[in-house]
């Protein structure tokens, strides 16, 4: 039983925790609050579902799903900088295009892939078995791709390019000095950022064998709190890279719902223990900034 | 090298708060001259420094450097020939990013910002004898976050990343004024350096009117969108503070220290 929860905490926050990863980028990094991320994620989940049902190879949906969020993010960021939109306001334009355009991917509101329908855990199955660690066969997928993707995301941040990605965020005014476009680098980045989040989904699809137009609701927030959880309680060990934290944020965050759910949380009420728990993420991040008077500095 | 020609900038045009800055302002800088701009507070300076820079656009007229014409050319793309340091010394430096990543990024301007590494660790020698150069101790902090700095030494950072890959003309905004006397002192002293070695045509804009006596070759003195004082070389050489107070006084403004 409490084998079972453990696992399922650790599929979840792992999935999450690449969705997480994304609003790291814009949240953190480009100091850009992107609520897009609402909409790519059930993005992501409708791409790859559709590929699924068409028999397609699902790693290559992983991929496509990534292509669509990065796209998506695109029009984010080319609303925010060409077109000069407020930054929040862009996010909410792309989420709210995204339920349409989510809705007539699939075709319908919700809906559910077959048994036989090949994923990522179905092609993977053979390699665990039949024995008990057939138990631990998805959550051992869901964190190679997790990894995966935290990898790439740490190697790309210490590239060239990434580095001035962390700069456009922190300083707009040095990239301009540098001779460089900041709006093009805060376009890129919102297109790696809206790709991990699609991935999630496409994960998240494959996982839960299921697209409902709506599940998108409530992932900034939930990618928020990992965020702030992340920085927060793993900046201290110094060893672990920003992303690692992230990721463990939202394993952390996962855990904190199980637990309420099995103490007799109604599901109807997630977003609401959402909501409460971010407020008291954010209290808790002001409260041990203040008492290590660390100033206004920010971990990127 | 640097010509402002026929510049005319009028602010909030069509309201109660509307102010004509420039009509018809002209100025020309030849190559390898360290020119001090002084003047009153809404005289001009930054927007000069601005308009040369592309973050203002003037209403009219041209900015011609090195010959060319860049006047339709945005601030990033100008940047290309354009070093600038700003008052805030948080401007000049990204704070999250350690000094090493600072300096790495600034060497690499010029060239494509691609997929190799960020970190230049072939260079981390010339970087540690270059913050040597600073007498503050920064050569061994090379894994501290700029944001972590003081003023003075983040402004001494900001100096070196600025000038690092060479530009053709170098904007000093008050790069000073946000400093105490001796960080100021030893940042302007850097920038004599750096400017001296470099053989960068500059253009500084300060409120201390010490530094225009001490520094530069050619001194400007600024008031309502006009240039009243423009001497340079001997002329320059035999100024006192006193001279540019007295032409301050007159215009009865306030003056820096």
């Amino acid at each position: 039983m409490i084998e079972a929860l453990i696992i399922g905490i650790l599929e979840q926050g792992f999935i999450y925790g690449i969705m997480a990863m994304g609003v790291y980028i814009t949240y953190t990094i480009l100091d850009f609050p992107d609520l897009s991320v609402d909409g790519t994620f059930p993005l992501g989940i409708a791409v790859c579902f559709v590929m699924i049902r068409n028999g397609l190879n699902p790693w290559l949906a992983l991929l496509a799903a990534f292509a669509a969020g990065s796209l998506a993010g695109m029009f984010t960021g080319i609303f925010n900088v060409k077109l000069k939109i407020r930054n929040l306001l862009c996010g909410i334009l792309t989420m709210t295009a995204l339920y349409s355009i989510n809705y007539s991917i699939v075709g319908k509101a919700s809906d559910f892939l077959s048994m036989e329908s090949t994923t990522i855990f179905t092609t993977t199955a053979a390699f665990f078995g039949e024995g008990h660690l057939a138990l631990y066969s998805k959550v051992i997928v869901i964190f190679v791709i997790a990894m995966i993707a935290k990898l790439v995301l740490d190697w790309y941040l210490r590239t060239k390019s990434g580095f001035l990605l962390r700069s456009v965020g922190d300083n707009e005014g040095l990239v301009i000095t540098l001779a460089q476009n900041p709006g093009t680098i805060k376009i890129i980045g919102l297109m790696i950022s809206n790709g991990l989040v699609s991935l999630a989904g496409a994960v998240y699809c494959q996982y839960g064998r299921a697209f409902n137009v709506g599940s998108g609701t409530g992932t900034v927030v939930m990618g928020l709190a990992a965020v702030i959880i992340g920085l927060t309680v793993f900046k201290k060990i110094k060893f672990l890279r920003v992303t690692t934290g992230v990721i463990f944020g939202m394993i952390v965050y996962k855990a904190c719902i199980s637990i309420a759910l099995s103490a007799g949380l109604r599901s109807q009420d997630t977003n609401l223990m959402i909501t409460i728990l971010f407020i008291a993420t954010l209290m808790i991040n002001e409260f041990v900034l203040k008492k290590k008077k660390a100033g206004v500095k920010r971990d990127a | 090298m640097l010509k402002l020609s026929h510049i005319y900038k009028t602010f909030n045009a069509g309201t109660v708060d509307e102010k004509a800055l420039f009509s018809d302002f002209n100025l020309e800088i030849k190559e390898g001259e360290f020119v001090s701009v002084i003047g009153s507070n809404g005289s001009g300076k930054t927007t000069m420094l601005n308009i040369v820079s592309g973050d203002i656009a003037p209403d009219s007229g041209n900015v011609i450097l090195g010959g060319n014409d860049i006047t339709p050319k945005k601030n990033f793309k100008r940047a290309e020939k354009i070093g600038r340091v700003f008052q805030n010394p948080s401007m000049g430096t990204c704070p999250s990013m350690t000094i090493w990543e600072n300096l790495s990024i600034a060497d690499n301007k010029g060239k494509r910002y691609g997929l190799s590494r960020g970190l230049n660790r072939q260079r981390r020698n010339y970087y540690r004898s270059q913050l040597e150069l600073l007498g503050m101790g920064l050569e061994n902090r090379l894994g501290t976050p700029a944001g972590a700095l003081s003023g003075g030494q983040r402004q001494a950072l900001a100096l070196i990343m600025a000038t690092m890959i060479r530009p053709d003309l170098l904007l000093l905004d008050e790069h000073t004024a946000a400093l105490d006397p001796k960080s100021s002192d030893t940042v302007m002293m850097l920038t004599e350096k750096v400017v001296k070695e470099k053989k960068i045509t500059t253009l500084m804009v300060t409120h201390n009117l010490r530094h225009a006596v001490e520094y530069g070759t050619r001194a400007i003195m600024m008031h309502e969108g006009g240039v009243i004082m423009d001497v340079s070389g001997d002329e320059k050489a035999k100024k006192t503070i006193n001279d540019y107070l007295t032409v301050f006084n007159e215009i009865s403004i306030e003056c820096g220290n």
